[in-house]
């Protein structure tokens, strides 16, 4: 069973009803308890590097989390600041991050030619995936998503970037490790290329 | 590239969809849920929802209703409508809202921008501009509540102000061009687009594809939101919702746009 982790944030219902839609079930998680006999897991997440890290760490759910996706390989997707949280570390707040894909999350206006940047980078994007992506598989070449963010998951290992994205710098936008997928944009508001991402990792 | 978002954006008054000319005169168009149903299927690329009833009535947000648009959008979402506190922002957020907008509250207290921003994240914090030309001068004042309050402010100091606050969006919202149909001002878009480094959307007076090319040449990438636009057709404004496909966006209102 799919389980949606519900540490409150992020769009929780998007979710559940996108995977309606394709009679696909999902459950949502809200403790250590309810992510027994999970085989994927999706991790969403809004607002500050911190603030998410704080109420996972205080959901109850982190310790058996790091034994699945660690120990067991569950499969998992983080979403947005969900996928930026997955990364050691990050320029917008203090905690470490979960350190399940080698990487630490920067602001676009630290790099000195993007300070007058337009933040955040709002709006629909293409994508450009890795080719054997598993993720993207079948999905139109022409794939665009809903972007909306002003920092970016900077992989320390190249081989973790599943696919870039154009903002003032190409910048990953897909990561992977093994088991641990992360998207910083949307799929649950991306209409149907990110039904068909959402699917993917479904059926993975 | 990042592209232009093309944005219905959609009033509400008395739990009924309305379109109105110049902030008056609303025209029952139909049943929210159902226009956004119907922007499922054209996927369209982000919404904007207006309760045009909420602050000047002074009344809680309809937080069932906007439950249900919400569960039924399948596409980014903006509220806006009566929102004055940090609370019922959270509350909105937490029905699967991605965006709430302001208005008149955070234009009294802007400090209360920076409040919400720090509780739901900048990104989600929208500020609506109304505005119109001074009399004989060419300074737009913000007006408030439905268009009926002015608050003597030009919109171009007012939105730097409120970007400083915090806000992640401004929409400048033209009450002399509502309902029109004759063009956005384009000058004014630009003069806001030179002003702040967060992103702009424009609201007001779209009658064709060729006026939003016109905006999206000018200013880049911006959203371009309309209302009268998507909801009638024809000359006799017949209630009939439209958007255009993936390739008429291309085609006709990003043509010729440079990769920024």
């Amino acid at each position: 069973m799919i389980k949606i982790i519900d540490y409150g944030l992020g769009n929780i219902r998007a979710f559940v009803n996108v995977y309606r839609r394709l009679h696909i079930p999902v459950e949502i998680a809200k403790s250590s308890a309810d992510l027994e006999g999970a085989t994927k897991l999706i991790l969403p997440g809004v607002g500050a590097f911190d603030s998410a890290m704080e109420r996972l760490n205080a959901s109850g759910m982190r310790e058996t989390l790091d034994f699945l996706v660690r120990e067991k390989k569950v499969p998992v997707l983080g979403i947005c600041v969900g996928m930026q949280i997955l990364a050691d570390s990050s320029q917008e707040g203090m905690l470490p991050g979960l350190g399940w894909v080698p990487g630490t999350v920067r602001y676009f206006r630290s790099v000195p030619e993007l300070q007058t940047l337009a933040l955040p980078h709002m709006g629909w994007n293409d994508v450009k995936p890795n080719q054997d992506s598993a993720l993207f598989k079948d999905l139109d070449c022409e794939a665009r998503f809903y972007f909306l963010h002003s920092y970016w998951f900077d992989c320390f290992e190249k081989q973790n970037v599943e696919a870039v994205a154009e903002y003032g710098l190409r910048f990953t936008c897909v990561v992977r490790n093994g088991n641990v997928y992360g998207v910083q944009f949307h799929p649950e508001k991306s209409h149907h290329f990110g039904v068909g991402l959402l699917k993917n990792f479904a059926e993975l | 590239m990042l592209r232009p978002r093309i944005i219905p954006c959609l009033l509400i008054q008395d739990g009924g969809l309305v379109k109105t000319v110049k902030f008056k005169d609303p025209k029952y168009v139909g049943d929210p849920i159902n226009a956004v149903k119907i922007f499922n299927e054209k996927e369209a690329d982000e919404l904007i929802v207006i309760d045009i009833d909420a602050t000047v009535n002074g009344v809680e947000p309809n937080y069932l209703q906007i439950a249900k648009l919400a569960a039924e959008c399948r596409m980014p979402l903006c509220y806006g409508g009566g929102v004055s506190t940090v609370e019922q922002a959270k509350r909105i957020i937490e029905l699967g809202v991605e965006k709430v907008a302001f208005s008149s509250s955070a234009l009294d207290n802007p400090k209360l921008i920076a409040e919400i921003a720090a509780e739901i994240g900048r990104q989600s914090v929208v500020v609506v501009l109304d505005h119109k030309k001074r009399l004989l001068s060419n300074i737009h004042d913000v007006w408030t509540h439905n268009g009926t309050r002015n608050t003597k402010r030009s919109v171009l100091d007012v939105a730097q102000e409120v970007e400083s606050f915090g806000a992640g969006e401004i929409v400048l919202n033209s009450i002399e061009n509502d309902g029109r149909m004759k063009g956005y001002d384009i000058a004014l878009s630009k003069k806001l687009r030179d002003s702040v480094c967060i992103p702009i959307t424009i609201l007001g007076g779209a009658g064709s594809y060729e006026d939003m090319h016109a905006l999206v040449q000018a200013c880049g990438v911006v959203g371009v939101a309309a209302g009268s636009f998507f909801v009638f057709k024809g000359p006799y404004r017949a209630v009939l919702i439209s958007y255009p496909s993936a390739r008429q966006k291309d085609d006709l209102i990003y043509s010729g746009l440079k990769n920024r």
